[in-house]
C-alpha cells in the first residue's frame, strides 16, 4: 500500500480544466519530486491533496483511506502539511506564533519548537520578531518549520527556493535529510528541474495538466525531461 | 468644576459605548464580517433580560448570569447556522443577512412586547453615588459600567494575545486558507468568535437597559455609536475601541451641556472630525 496514491484525478476553476486525470504514487519514506512549468498544475495538485479543492473521495488515498472531499483541517490531522508556495506566513503573528499555529492540528511526534529551532537556528534568534520582519530566507524556514510542527507523515514543499538567492535555497535545502531522517515522506514541487533531480527518489513531469513523464533521476535523460517538460 | 463634571459623566457613558463597539470590533476583526444586527442583538439581549427579571424577581445584575450564557449559545448558533454561509463572496452577503436578521429582530420584539418603553429596575443602585467634592460626583452604576467596559476589553486582549484561541483568531484574519491548513477549524473558531460577541453584547445590553429606557425601535442608533467608537479608536485596536467610546461620549455630553438637542448631533461631529484629522482612527494597527 502506498502512503499517497492518487489516481484518474481531474479538477477544473469554473470553465478552465487545470488537471486531466492524474496518476501519482508516493511510497512511505520516499522523495518525489514534482517538476514543471508554470501553469502545468503542480499546485493545483497539492490544492486537491491538502483539500483546499474538493475532489471525488476515491480519488486521493492516503494511508489507504479515501481522503478527497475531507476538509483541509482534518487531512492535516491524518498527516499531510503543506509548506505553501510563496510562504504564507501569518503576518501579524511572531515567529514563534506562526510554528505553534503548526500544531495546532494536535498530532504528537518528533517535532516541537525545540527541535525546529536546532534545525533552524536562525530562527530561534528570532522567535519574538513578526514574521513579517524575517529574510526571505528565515522566512521559507519558519514555513518549513511551522508545517513540521504537525508532525506530518508527508510534507508537501511548493516551490521552496522561488524568490531566494542560491547561497539562502542551499541553506534551506539542507534542512530536507534531517527531515527524512525522522522518516517523513517527502513530496516537493520545483520549478528548478537540476534541485529536483538531486533531492527526489522519483520524480514526476507535469506538462498542462497531465504526467508526462515519471521515473528514478538516474533513468531519465536531459532529452527525455526537456521533451516531457516542455513538449517540444 | 461644572464642566469638569460634563467630561467625567461623557467618559463614563464612553465606557458603555466601547462594550456596545467591543463585539463588533471582534466579529470584524476576525471574519471580516460587518453585523448590522449588532444594535437589535443588545436590545434582543436587554428583553431577555427583562423577561428573566419579571419571570424570577432576580436583580437585573443578577440575570446576567443567565443572560450572557445563552447569548454565547445564541451566538455559536446563528454563526454556524446561518453566518458562515454567508462568508464566501465577499464583503456584500453578510451585509444583507444581517441587514435582515436586523429587521427581523425589531418586529419580532415588537410583536412580543409592544412598543411601549421598559425599563431594568436597580433599585437604589441606580440613584448611588460617589461625591468628590463640592459639584463632583460619580455615579456607581456609570462607574461600574466603565470598569466592566476596561475588564472585558482587558480580558478580550489576553484572550487575543496569550491563548491558543486568540492565536487562532488572528491567524485566521490574516488568512484563512493557510490556517485551515494548520488544522484550524475554521467554520468553529468563526462561532466561537461570535459567541463571544454576543456574551459581551449581553453585558452590554443589561447595562444599558438598567441605564436608560429602551423599546424594539432603538438597536440601529446603538449599532451607529458602536460604529463611530471603532472607527475613531482606529480597527483593530481594542484599547483604541474604549478610547473613541469616551471620546464619543465626551462628545455627546458636552453637546447636551450646550443644548439638549446637540447631545448626538456633538457625538457625529466628533466623529467627522476624526474621520477629517486622522482618517484612519486614533490608535490603528499598522498596515496589513
Amino acid at each position: 500500500m502506498s502512503l499517497l496514491e492518487i489516481r484518474g484525478l481531474t479538477a477544473a476553476y469554473g470553465d478552465f480544466q487545470a488537471l486531466y486525470g492524474i496518476d501519482l504514487k508516493v511510497e512511505e519514506g520516499e522523495t518525489v519530486a514534482i517538476i514543471g512549468a508554470n501553469g502545468a498544475g503542480k499546485t493545483t495538485l497539492l490544492r486537491a491533496i491538502t483539500g483546499l479543492l474538493r475532489t471525488p473521495p476515491d480519488c486521493i488515498r492516503f494511508a489507504g483511506a479515501p481522503i478527497g472531499s475531507l476538509a483541509p483541517s482534518r487531512i492535516v490531522r491524518r498527516g499531510i502539511a503543506l509548506v505553501p508556495e510563496g510562504r504564507r506566513l501569518f503576518p501579524s503573528l511572531t515567529v514563534e506564533e506562526n510554528l505553534r499555529m503548526g500544531a495546532q492540528c494536535g498530532r504528537g511526534g518528533p517535532w516541537t519548537l525545540s527541535r525546529v529551532y536546532g534545525l533552524f537556528p536562525a530562527l530561534a534568534a528570532r522567535r519574538r520578531a513578526a514574521a513579517t520582519a524575517l529574510s526571505g530566507g528565515e522566512q521559507q524556514m519558519a514555513a518549513i518549520g511551522r508545517a513540521l510542527m504537525a508532525n506530518p507523515r508527508l510534507l508537501l514543499c511548493d516551490e521552496i527556493s522561488l524568490g531566494l538567492a542560491p547561497r539562502v535555497i542551499r541553506d534551506v535545502y539542507a534542512a530536507l535529510p534531517g527531515i527524512r531522517a525522522e522518516g517523513t515522506t517527502v513530496l516537493i514541487v520545483e520549478q528548478d528541474t537540476s534541485r529536483a533531480l538531486a533531492e527526489a527518489d522519483r520524480i514526476y513531469c507535469l506538462q498542462e495538466g497531465r504526467v508526462t513523464l515519471e521515473g528514478a533521476p538516474a533513468a531519465l535523460t536531459r532529452a527525455r525531461i526537456r521533451l516531457a517538460y516542455f513538449g517540444l | 468644576m461644572a464642566w469638569l463634571n460634563i467630561i467625567l459623566q461623557g467618559a463614563l457613558l464612553g465606557g458603555l459605548y466601547a462594550l456596545f463597539a467591543a463585539g463588533l470590533s471582534l466579529m470584524f476583526g476576525v471574519m471580516r464580517l460587518v453585523n448590522i444586527a449588532h444594535g437589535d442583538l443588545i436590545v434582543l439581549s436587554a428583553y431577555c433580560a427583562l423577561v428573566i427579571v419579571q419571570a424570577t424577581g432576580m436583580h437585573p445584575l443578577a440575570s446576567l448570569v443567565l443572560v450572557v450564557p445563552l447569548m454565547f449559545a445564541f451566538g455559536y448558533a446563528l454563526q454556524r447556522g446561518l453566518l458562515n454561509f454567508t462568508l464566501s463572496g465577499g464583503l456584500l452577503p453578510p451585509l444583507l443577512v444581517t441587514f435582515g436578521l436586523s429587521v427581523i429582530i425589531q418586529n419580532a420584539l415588537l410583536e412580543a412586547f409592544s412598543a411601549d418603553s421598559r425599563r431594568l429596575q436597580a433599585g437604589a443602585l441606580e440613584t448611588a453615588s460617589l461625591r468628590l467634592g463640592d459639584q463632583l460626583a460619580i455615579g456607581w452604576l456609570p462607574a461600574i459600567v466603565f470598569i466592566v467596559a476596561v475588564v472585558v476589553i482587558a480580558l478580550l486582549e489576553q484572550l487575543l494575545y496569550r491563548t491558543a484561541l486568540g492565536r487562532a483568531f488572528r491567524a485566521v484574519s490574516d488568512d484563512a486558507d493557510t490556517a485551515q491548513l494548520s488544522g484550524v477549524e475554521i467554520r468553529h473558531v468563526f462561532a466561537l468568535a461570535t459567541a463571544l460577541a454576543l456574551a459581551v453584547v449581553s453585558l452590554a445590553g443589561v447595562l444599558l437597559a438598567i441605564r436608560t429606557n429602551f423599546d424594539p425601535s432603538i438597536g440601529p442608533a446603538r449599532l451607529l455609536y458602536a460604529f463611530e467608537a471603532v472607527i475613531i479608536g482606529g480597527l483593530g485596536s481594542l484599547w483604541g475601541t474604549l478610547a473613541g467610546g469616551v471620546l464619543l461620549g465626551i462628545a455627546q455630553s458636552l453637546g447636551a451641556a450646550l443644548d439638549p438637542g446637540w447631545e448626538i448631533l456633538a457625538g457625529h461631529i466628533a466623529f467627522l472630525l476624526v474621520l477629517l484629522l486622522r482618517p484612519r482612527g486614533l490608535f490603528p494597527k499598522q498596515a496589513e
